[in-house]
């Protein structure tokens, strides 16, 4: 169903109430609605559309139900120091202090203990999409610029921008050298940026990336901290797929490089953290904005006003997540089953004639259709994103929805889906190939 | 509130100079600082004659700087961490003034990253009143047994009188879960919520929500779960509305006296305006039209754009309610000016009175050709008493502004556990039915006793019918009779009488000597120990000093 602003012809909206800012009439929505109109269902709807678009984690469900039926005092109000009224009535922006001191204890676990995280600086917002709004918020004004690798999340068009006005400037990153961010796209980016007279607050990278499922060098991050270091500008480190990595060594967080540099200079570092990916539970609306900045803290909490989470919520992660038994346990697990499904997928693809970035993370593996464009250009990707939607029925992400300056990527997520879809959903995909392939050679012949 | 250990900034960021991390170096103040003395302290023939220029040039410095953009950040950094002096309180001055720019730069000094502008009115320290009291009572919570030279916290709107009734509700129907499902598996499953939901709210949750707001608040209408978009708490409700119908610097009247938050609510982020429309204790600061079409000219004299009326109904911080006639002619007024009216009815179960609650809902029922401009806010922070569940609505006519809020609220949701629990409770309709008259009951008991209470000490307060506070009339205990009078008399109740209540200075109301107390955080027996410190306090100012 197509939004439409509607002008009425008496009283009139704001600037940004009509802008189209939100996006959501981009690619990267319209596959959305198609899934909406026609969702695929194992037995009512065997030929619906598969929905690989969005990028949330139901492997490890059963682990939670299993501790929540294990652990009834968790979830109820009676047996807690402060009960049901004190909670009801709750509604400081500090947060509790409890579910502060879980959620800090979480993301040292989730980083294997290499890292310290301190529930002072656990700024909490409902979501990371409202802690991402925050950050942009505070550290910059209207006009001003934020420079965001490529590619990047399409959210962050929306989530940055739009209320904010604040200006995305990319930093492009080629298949070349898996897309990793170099000290001259960075400086480009900069300068860039300088050249329309735009005024860069601060540089928001996505480690582990979406939509690349891959970790970012420990190199490469202390090359970027030298970057903003010397244009004296801010770093925000949106690290909620941190848990997901395949390989706990694998991932290395803005902080550990912090603390190994005596956190000199970390006061223009900032950590947006989640549990929506890492944790599954995305309608609970739980994120984080910890940061290394005191000023920025402070604001960041008072802030928090607009998006509190809720009290009731916030009671029942805090046992959950105080538990460090069954949160090293379903870490662990979690990254495991991860770590399958993405072999299943990379493998699948592989049979089918098609590569992916060799990934390490996430919830999505980042394919490479580019051989099969009819043209090197946005429209020949955007030609095979619609007959793949439209004909094999699978809702992908095209990457130039993710700014990415490469024609042919793709984002296809796998852990939303049982295993029983995902193979459905690599067969369809795979007599796509086939048939695709077969006409090319008859043309080819003829 | 709950008190949450140290708290780790009190004061503005700026004074964070004097914190272990980056800092600007103090040697730089001092170079300004020490030519300038001898301009200052007058000595004159070859001091002056060298000293002067070496002022001017510094001044050209800090002119030429603010100029270049963007600024060259120094290479190298400073060994000692610099200690707050007295020049390094010059250097926070002239910071302030030139925030965006590393002035004051010179080798070795460390200049910490640029955030925006509005860091600096967000992060400094509370000074409205209002805030300071809500700070000092929750440091100091009286209690009867426990604590009883702590604070009575007066100044906040929060309805402690039926939770009650809500916990045993919770008990019997979700077997104490707080995952609050109800089912076979007494609730403790995540299945259903766990995963992307609607930003706006789940569809169950819109349909009881509707279904609450038709009894308590529409009465004689109905409203349509359709129109209804979710937000977590009143507060982003408000700000959303504040975005999608005006730009930054364009403006909302307001009836003052209004609630203090509204000031940070509309204005932090969205550059917003507020121009107070003053009501007067002679018409028992109900609104005037005229007033309000005064302040309308006076704006467009200005240049200000105004794009709506912001009411609260029942008002906070006076408690009355707006009669049918005045909400017909501000549907009047908003149409002759072509305008929005954003209806903020947060307290309109929260009734004890005669008169009767009319929402802006039924104003319009009847109105096709105006339905585009009203808009009401709702939430159960204060109807239902639960502010820390985060629960609002958004409820408009106007099918862009749902548009643009459905997609707005993505940033402050409803958490799904909470969407369940609420849903739950609020489909039970034989249980909100009795919360609604035993909190009424409750409410006006409490009142009537708080009422009698005050003119046992000879304090009037306005007729009010709804809210949780009423609105106290302490203008013959202050002297001068202004707000400075007022201020000390806020001081009094709060350092001596160890009384927080809400001047009504902090609400903009434009008559000195009234206050908000609010009577729902009390217990029965806690009054007349507020009456008595209130006597203690009138004996004070009546006494010559």
């Amino acid at each position: 169903m197509a939004i439409e602003i509607v002008q009425p012809s008496g009283v009139g909206l704001s600037k940004i109430a009509v802008s189209e800012t939100h996006g959501e009439n981009s690619p990267y929505f319209a596959g959305w609605k198609a899934y909406d109109e026609n969702p695929y269902h194992e037995k009512d709807n065997p030929s619906g559309v598969i929905q690989m678009g969005l990028a949330e984690n139901q492997v490890s469900f059963d682990l939670l139900e299993k501790y929540l039926e294990s652990n009834q005092e968790a979830a109820s109000w009676g047996k807690k120091v402060s009960g049901f009224k004190e909670n009801a009535l709750f509604q400081d922006y500090h947060g509790l202090l409890s579910f502060r001191k879980a959620m800090a204890s979480f993301m040292e676990k989730v980083r294997g203990g290499k890292a310290k995280f301190d529930p002072e600086r656990v700024v909490l917002t409902a979501g990371a999409t409202a802690a991402n709004e925050l950050l942009t918020f505070i550290l910059a004004d209207p006009g001003d610029a934020l420079l965001i690798p490529t590619p990047y999340y399409p959210g962050f068009d929306r989530d940055l921008r739009w209320r904010t006005g604040v200006e995305i400037v990319p930093i492009h990153c080629e298949s070349s050298n898996n897309f990793q961010i170099t000290p001259e796209a960075l400086e480009s980016a900069y300068d860039h940026a300088t050249s329309m007279n735009m005024k860069v607050r601060g540089v928001l990278i996505t480690n582990p990336s979406n939509p690349l499922g891959a970790t970012v060098q420990r190199k490469v991050l202390e090359e970027i901290l030298d970057f903003v270091t010397r244009k004296n500008i801010h770093l925000v480190s949106d690290e909620i797929y941190s848990g997901s990595v395949f390989h706990s060594h694998e991932f290395i967080s803005i902080a550990e490089i912090l603390e190994s540099r005596n956190h000199q200079d970390s006061e223009r570092c900032h950590i947006v953290y989640s549990l929506s990916k890492d944790l599954g539970l995305p309608g609970f609306r739980v994120g984080t904005v910890y940061s290394y900045n005191d000023q920025v803290v402070t604001t960041a909490r008072r802030m928090s006003s607009f998006t509190l989470i809720s009290s009731q919520t916030q009671l029942l992660l805090a046992t959950m997540l105080s538990d460090s038994e069954f949160t090293e346990k379903y870490i662990e697990i979690n990254r495991e089953r991860l770590r399958k499904r993405y072999e299943t997928i990379v493998d699948g693809l592989k049979r089918a004639g098609i590569e992916c970035l060799k990934g390490n993370a996430g919830l999505f593996c980042w394919m490479n259709l580019s051989p099969y464009l009819s043209e090197n250009t946005k429209s020949g990707e955007l030609e095979i994103w619609k007959t793949i939607m439209e004909e094999v029925r699978l809702n992908i992400s095209p990457g130039s929805s993710c700014r990415c300056s490469e024609a042919g990527w793709f984002r296809v997520c796998f852990a939303n889906m049982s295993e029983e879809t995902l193979e459905v959903a690599l067969l369809r995909l795979h007599e796509f190939m086939d048939t695709r392939r077969r006409e090319r050679n008859m043309l080819s012949v003829l | 509130m709950t008190q949450t250990g140290h708290r780790r900034i009190q004061n503005s960021g700026l004074e964070d100079e004097s914190r272990e991390q980056s800092s600007q170096s103090s040697t730089t103040g001092m170079r300004l600082i020490v030519p300038l003395q001898g301009i200052v302290q007058g000595r004159g023939g070859l001091i002056l004659g060298s000293v002067i220029p070496c002022a001017m040039f510094y001044f050209l410095q800090f002119y030429l700087k603010r100029r270049r953009s963007p600024p060259n950040p120094p290479q190298e950094q400073t060994s000692n961490p610099p200690s707050p002096t007295d020049s390094s309180s010059n250097l926070t001055e002239l910071s302030r003034s030139a925030s965006r720019s590393n002035l004051l730069l010179s080798r070795g000094s460390i200049v910490r990253p640029h955030v925006s502008a509005r860091v600096h009115s967000i992060a400094k320290a509370n000074d409205s009143p209002y805030y300071i009291g809500l700070d000092r009572a929750s440091a100091d919570p009286y209690d009867g047994l426990n604590n009883p030279n702590g604070v009575i916290q007066l100044g906040l709107a929060e309805n402690r009188l039926t939770l009650d009734l809500i916990e045993n509700w919770i008990t019997e129907k979700l077997s104490d879960s707080i995952l609050g499902g109800g089912d076979s598996r007494g609730g403790l499953s995540v299945s259903g919520i766990a995963t992307y939901q609607p930003f706006d709210g789940m569809m169950e949750l819109k349909v009881a929500m509707a279904g609450f707001m038709s009894q308590v608040v529409g009465r004689t209408v109905s409203f349509d779960p359709s129109q209804i978009v979710l937000t977590s708490g009143a507060t982003p409700a408000i700000e959303i509305l504040c975005f999608s119908l005006a730009d930054q610097g364009n403006a909302f009247l307001i009836p003052a006296p209004y609630y203090p938050g509204f000031d940070r609510d509309m204005k932090w982020r969205t550059g917003v305006e507020l121009i107070p429309v003053h009501c007067r204790s002679s018409d028992n600061f109900a609104l005037s039209i005229p007033a309000l079409d005064q302040a309308f000219n006076q704006a467009r004299k200005r240049g200000q754009k105004v794009r709506g009326i912001l009411l609260s109904n029942p008002s906070n911080p006076v408690g009355n309610l707006m009669t049918r006639e005045t909400l017909f002619s501000l549907l009047d007024f908003a149409r002759e000016k072509n305008i929005h009216i954003i209806s903020d009815e947060l307290f309109a179960a929260s009734t004890f009175g005669d008169e009767e609650f009319v929402s802006m809902a039924e104003i319009i029922d009847s109105q096709d050709a105006d339905k585009d401009r009203v808009h009401i806010v709702y939430g159960l922070s204060k109807d239902l008493a639960l502010p820390g569940f985060r629960v609002g609505v958004i409820y408009s006519f106007n099918e862009s502004v749902l548009a643009v809020s459905r997609k707005m609220t993505r940033f402050s949701p409803i958490s799904s556990p909470t969407q369940r629990l609420v849903t739950c409770m609020l489909s039970d309709t034989t249980f909100i039915k009795e919360h609604t008259e035993r909190n009424r009951e409750r409410l006006r008991a409490m009142y009537d006793l708080f009422l009698e209470g005050l003119k046992q000490v000879g304090i009037d307060c306005t007729k009010s019918s709804g809210g949780l506070y009423c609105w106290v009339d302490m203008s013959g205990l202050i002297r001068p009779y202004n707000e400075k009078g007022e201020l000390d008399l806020w001081d009094k109740l709060l350092n001596v009488a160890k009384i927080n209540a809400t001047p009504g200075s902090a609400c903009h109301c434009i008559e000195p000597g009234w206050f908000r107390c609010c009577f729902t955080t009390l217990d029965e027996k806690d009054i007349p120990v507020v009456i008595e410190r209130i006597r203690g306090v009138i004996e004070t100012c009546k006494s010559p000093s």
